[in-house]
């Protein structure tokens, strides 16, 4: 018995937090994900003077659930010329990925899963993993608006990546630390969206078209692509994608707010403002940048793919080339380097 | 310790089969497929070893975005599958003799480890162990080794100007936007407001 608790102790139990760990932050990511939808519905009404789902419970509360249940009694269609293993396995790839990047994630002081050296880079790979959920898909459904749909996407998230991954070393450069964490309490005095104004916006379009939102969702361009690559997907498997495409903006979101607007810290050290939780805060600025996500979809009509790529590597890949030289020159100037060398 | 273990075979096993799956898929698509997955199990070997970084990166860089590429570009490929089967036989010595070279140097380090580990500790610019590996690995390439850094990056900038020079062609009579002269436009020029009498026209 002994050995048991021995065995319970170092192995066990571990094991069993994690999980339990793992369950009380995914619940609420998958929450939130039902019902960003049901926000997306509501606010794009109100911008078009209509309103929404109002149907199925008050104020249509209910609907996520409802579009969830219809989705999942629904049959699984799989076409006759799809490759079967690469088509079911690309769903359930967008998905697991869209989640592993919560792992990382600090909602407030302390509260994090894995509090990893090198937070950052682990979720810019979990973000430019995401990809292939959607390559494969588009592949695998042998259908040419799919596989138009998938192209198109691997282009546009390699694109944006670049610029991403430099505007995340300017922010780095003013830390001197890759951890989630410390680039959250190097923002004490200033949040990073007022030094590193042009890099934030940089960074929020760059994850928009990420992300496959509009004005970039060309992806899923319905007018050309009927709905691109997701277009033999039914049921669950398309529930997948949805799901994962929208946990996906919430993580971007998340790391928006950790890199620029200061993660869980109230916006001015001060009474009235440092009394809310930590998580309270993380959660208001994570709605407020999704709320721009939405704001842009029902304003912006879709990009065309040749600005969209110009815009990538023509624009924002040079601003932020030059802007990593500038925020290093001027730190070694005046002597503000975080880590001195 | 035996988790570490488990891991490190878990790990191990899948890149080793992956590999193996690579060069006998059937399919191209999927040869890269297990190809990422190869890739992907190594970072996961790297975490083992304590090399994060070089784990991260690695999963950025080859498997964000030059197999992205590569799948891309096999994708589009019209490949005979039949056609490339036939060369199989004829290019199999090579192979093999680069494969086996590269297995006799794997060993000939590895076995210089085992056997000698002194020798370990005569490395050129050994990782200093008060550092985390983002910073020791910052400092090899950014202070002992830059200018072989900076020489390693220009071979690059001339191999991706070569290819752009390879592959670029002018096509005449391609019609294109120029953003400048898009941006240049005012209102003024382009439309005319007017208001018309209903039964008149312009």
């Amino acid at each position: 018995m002994a050995e048991f608790w021995e065995f319970w102790d170092a192995y066990l139990w571990p094991t069993l937090w994690i999980i339990i760990k793992i369950v009380v932050i995914v619940m609420p990511v998958l929450l939130g994900v039902a019902y960003l939808t049901y926000a997306e519905r509501k606010v794009i009404g109100a911008m078009h003077l209509r309103k929404g789902p109002n149907v199925v419970g008050p104020f249509g509360l209910l609907q996520p659930i409802a579009d969830g249940l219809k989705l999942f009694l629904k049959e699984t269609v799989i076409p006759t010329g799809a490759n079967r293993g690469v088509f079911i396995i690309a769903p359930c790839l967008t998905f697991i990925l869209a989640l592993i990047g919560w792992a990382v994630i600090p909602f407030s002081e302390g509260y994090v899963l894995a509090d990893i050296n090198v937070g950052v880079l682990y979720l810019f790979a979990v973000s430019s993993l995401g990809v292939y959920g959607i390559l494969m898909a588009g592949w695998a459904s042998n259908s040419k608006y799919a596989f138009l749909g998938g192209l198109r996407s691997a282009a546009q998230m390699v694109s944006y990546e670049v610029s991403m991954g430099f505007v995340i070393i300017t922010v780095l450069l003013c830390v001197g630390s890759l951890n989630l964490t410390d680039i959250v309490m190097a923002q004490k005095t200033v949040w990073f969206v007022i030094p590193l104004l042009p890099m934030a916006v940089i960074f929020f379009v760059s994850t928009v078209a990420e992300t496959n939102r509009h004005p970039f969702d060309l992806p899923e361009a319905e007018a050309e692509l009927v709905s691109g690559f997701n277009v033999e997907y039914s049921a669950m498997t398309f529930a997948l994608f949805f799901l994962g495409e929208y946990a996906n903006m919430i993580l971007m979101a998340s790391m928006t707010t950790i890199l620029f607007l200061g993660g869980w810290l109230p916006p001015f050290d001060i009474a009235p403002f440092n009394w809310i939780p930590g998580g309270i805060w993380f959660a208001l600025k994570v709605a407020f940048v999704l709320f721009l996500f939405l704001w842009i979809r029902a304003t912006f009509p879709r990009y065309r793919y040749d600005q969209l790529m110009r815009l990538g590597w023509k624009v924002f890949l040079p601003i932020s080339l030059a802007a990593v030289a500038v925020v290093a020159g001027v730190l070694v100037a005046f002597d503000l380097a975080p880590v001195q060398g | 310790m035996i988790v570490q273990a488990l891991a490190f075979y878990m790990f191990a096993f899948i890149t080793v089969a992956s590999g193996v799956l690579v060069i006998s898929a059937r399919n191209p698509v999927h040869s890269v497929l297990f190809l990422i997955l190869a890739f992907f199990n190594s970072a996961g070997l790297f975490i083992l070893l304590g090399a994060e970084f070089l784990a991260f990166i690695l999963v950025v860089v080859y498997v964000g975005a030059v197999a992205v590429l590569f799948l891309f570009v096999v994708m589009m490929l019209d490949i005979n599958f039949v056609e490339l089967r036939q060369g199989f036989l004829q290019y199999l010595p090579i192979g093999a003799l680069v494969g086996l070279i590269l297995l006799v140097e794997l060993l000939v380090v590895l076995g210089g480890w085992h056997l000698t580990p002194e020798i370990t500790a005569q490395a050129s610019a050994p990782a200093p162990a008060d550092l985390t590996n983002t910073q020791a690995l910052g400092e090899l390439i950014y202070t002992h080794y830059l200018y072989l850094f900076q020489g390693a990056g220009v071979v690059l900038l001339v191999a991706m100007i070569g290819a752009i020079v390879l592959t670029h062609r002018k096509r005449p009579g391609v019609r294109k936007q120029r953003i400048a002269d898009q941006l240049a436009r005012r209102v003024e020029d382009t439309i005319e407001v007017k208001s018309v009498e209903t039964g008149k026209g312009i």
